[in-house]
């Protein structure tokens, strides 16, 4: 008998918590191109949700949809039992909801510490007076966030980088330097917009190990889009497969896999 | 091999954090602060503190500003002159409003009025972006300096239209006026540089300091994290105006004494300030000193040298002085953008290592 506790697939399809993020009727539209057409589907709290499709599927749209880049014409965002309305992205972000990109989009001129200590800076409140005198509150919250910071430094294991600015890590690094800034500021919801594209199977190793360390030991809610299909099938509890702005599937990942209508738009029909 | 680190633990993220973490350089910022403090009043002559000392010590006030906008949030400003302009005229009507307040507090509320004088036309940030930013600040500019020419009131209806600073005192000594002796001005202005520069280190080093990074280095990743750009750009504008306004102040009243607004706060003065800190380093407070010596020094020493110890005509030296600097712009624009500060950052980064490459 297969021992539950090391079977990779033992936990997919596990039970989790209360809907957090709820889509309902999502249609986003660019002029007359309909990016989005009329999605739902819902993100529960606690677990791993990939967000495949082809290129052009409109994946990364629902993301911006999702972190308050786009307001969607048609359709509602619930969050945390209730209805979003249309806001700023930093004001998504203060409601905790932080997010990577699919090219990196770190503070070149900074160092990971600082890269990473700016996910904190919505904890971080001191007056500019404070600030400006180095005393007080604002001397008290920068090693208060910095403690938090370097936790999460230690799960992702980039100690060693700490005082290096980001223009010289090479780029696995700093894919993960950008999760560790997300991290930071300890959302409810995390985005990450392929985070293992470009990188080689070890490097690809790592990067699930940390997502399943995340979800695990900070409990956060994950949405991801990844177009390496064995590492989705191997880290998600639950896929949404887009095509052409629709959804086409929706499920656990052997339901998706099993999906005529997906394996479809993956390997093509026949037109005859 | 004396500068090493070697030896030296940081125990808490505090002493991590701090400014100067090698012991030697350390060491040696306060030794040169407590030159610049006990030695030098008691050395300094008038020309020194005229030709070198005093330009030098209000530029780097003026360079720390401007940094902070344009190295820091990375928001290019021309109009430096016009808000040291607005920093000079607030201060010459507080001296004639209010004559019993002493002048520090005057300097101090001019940098105040001047900073929300900043945040207005800075307001135009939100909306538009590098280059055309700096041409909305290039309007900031011509009507500051056309505001107070054409408004009688900013000059309290003076003939001359000119501006003049009356004698004031700091602890009995005057500092503004026909009256001052060298080391007195010396001093008034090194307090008003050494709180200027804590003050910019401390900001720029917590959480509003790296909002301005993050807004400078991409913008668009900074409002995911939660800055919201409004908040950060202004804040760059206030705090940028308020050191530029106040070098305006000290530059009026205790270096010039009777200021003509287009001649002393035109634009060439917001290039002049901007070249400083191309040269000096953006984004760094070492830079801005580094920025306003060099520019303070450099026709200083090609007037010595040239005019007094070659003896060439005085305007073929001042013409070669703008070929060195314009030179200087380009090649530090393209060679080293972080200008000399990084040089110098490079330099000890060698030196730890010394005598080993690497």
């Amino acid at each position: 008998m297969l021992d539950v506790a090391t079977d990779p697939g033992a936990d997919q399809g596990r039970i989790t918590g209360e809907t957090l993020l709820d889509l309902r009727n999502i249609t986003l539209r660019f002029g007359g191109v309909e990016a989005i057409k009329n999605i739902s589907f819902d993100i529960r709290e606690g677990e791993i949700r990939a967000i495949i499709g082809p290129n052009g599927a409109g994946k990364s749209s629902m993301l911006n949809v999702i972190s308050g880049f786009y307001v969607p014409q048609e359709g509602e965002v619930w969050f945390n039992g209730s209805r979003r309305p249309p806001m700023k992205p930093y004001e998504v972000a203060r409601q905790g909801i932080a997010r990577t990109f699919q090219n990196i989009a770190l503070f070149q001129g900074m160092t990971v510490l600082d890269n990473v200590m700016t996910g904190r800076l919505n904890a971080m409140n001191a007056g500019t007076m404070s600030q400006a005198l180095w005393f007080g509150k604002a001397r008290r919250e920068e090693v208060e966030n910095r403690e938090k910071v370097e936790r999460v430094i230690d799960i992702l294991e980039i100690q060693h980088i700490r005082k290096v600015p980001v223009g010289r890590l090479p780029y696995g690094l700093k894919k993960r330097v950008e999760l560790a800034r997300a991290l930071a500021a300890e959302p409810h919801l995390l985005l990450l917009d392929e985070p293992m594209a470009g990188m080689n199977v070890e490097e690809k190793e790592d990067m699930s190990r940390f997502i399943l360390d995340v979800n695990d030991e900070l409990g956060t809610t994950i949405a991801l889009i990844e177009h390496d299909m064995g590492v989705v099938m191997d880290l998600s509890d639950r896929v949404v497969v887009m095509d052409y702005g629709r959804k086409i599937g929706d499920g656990s990942p052997d339901e998706v896999r099993n999906n005529q209508e997906v394996i479809d738009a993956y390997l093509g029909v026949s037109h005859d | 091999m004396i500068y090493r680190e070697a030896g030296q633990y940081r125990t808490s993220y505090l002493d991590d954090g701090q400014t100067f973490p090698i012991r030697l350089d350390r060491w040696a910022h306060w030794l040169l602060i407590a030159v610049a403090v006990l030695v030098v009043p008691f050395i300094i002559n008038d020309y020194w503190a005229n030709a070198i000392l005093l330009p030098f010590l209000i530029y780097a006030i003026a360079a720390l500003g401007l940094n902070i906008l344009t190295g820091y949030c990375g928001q290019v400003s021309l109009g430096t002159g016009g808000f040291m302009a607005v920093g000079a005229y607030a201060c010459y009507k507080l001296m004639t409003s209010f004559p019993d307040i002493s002048i520090a507090i005057h300097v101090v509320l001019a940098g105040l009025i001047t900073a929300i004088v900043g945040i207005l036309f800075g307001l135009p940030s939100l909306r538009i972006k590098g280059f055309y930013l700096a041409v909305a600040t290039l309007a900031a500019q011509f009507f500051l300096v056309w505001l107070f020419n054409r408004v009688p009131w900013f000059y309290n209806y003076s003939a001359s239209g000119q501006i003049s600073a009356p004698e004031r005192t700091i602890f009995g000594l005057p500092v503004t006026g026909p009256e001052t002796s060298a080391a007195v001005t010396y001093l008034f202005c090194l307090a008003f540089v050494l709180a200027s520069a804590w003050i910019c280190r401390n900001l720029t080093r917590g959480a509003l300091g790296r909002k301005w990074m993050a807004i400078r280095d991409m913008d668009i990743a900074a409002e995911i994290i939660g800055v919201n750009p409004l908040h950060a750009k202004l804040t760059a504008f206030g705090v940028s105006s308020f050191f530029v306004g106040i070098a305006g102040a000290l530059f009026f009243s205790v270096y010039l004494g009777a200021v003509e607004v287009g001649e002393a706060f035109g634009i060439n003065k917001s290039f002049l300030v901007l070249f400083m800190i191309i040269i000096g380093g953006l984004g760094s407070i070492l830079g801005s000193f580094l920025g306003a010596a060099f520019m303070v020094l450099l026709p200083v020493f090609l007037k010595n040298v040239l005019t007094g110890g070659l003896g060439w005509p005085t305007d073929l030296a001042a013409h070669l002085e703008f070929m060195i600097v314009g030179g200087l712009i380009v090649f530090f624009l393209i060679v080293e953008p972080h200008g000399l500060a990084q040089l110098w950052r490079l330099l000890k980064e060698k030196l730890r290592l010394w005598p080993f490459p690497h």
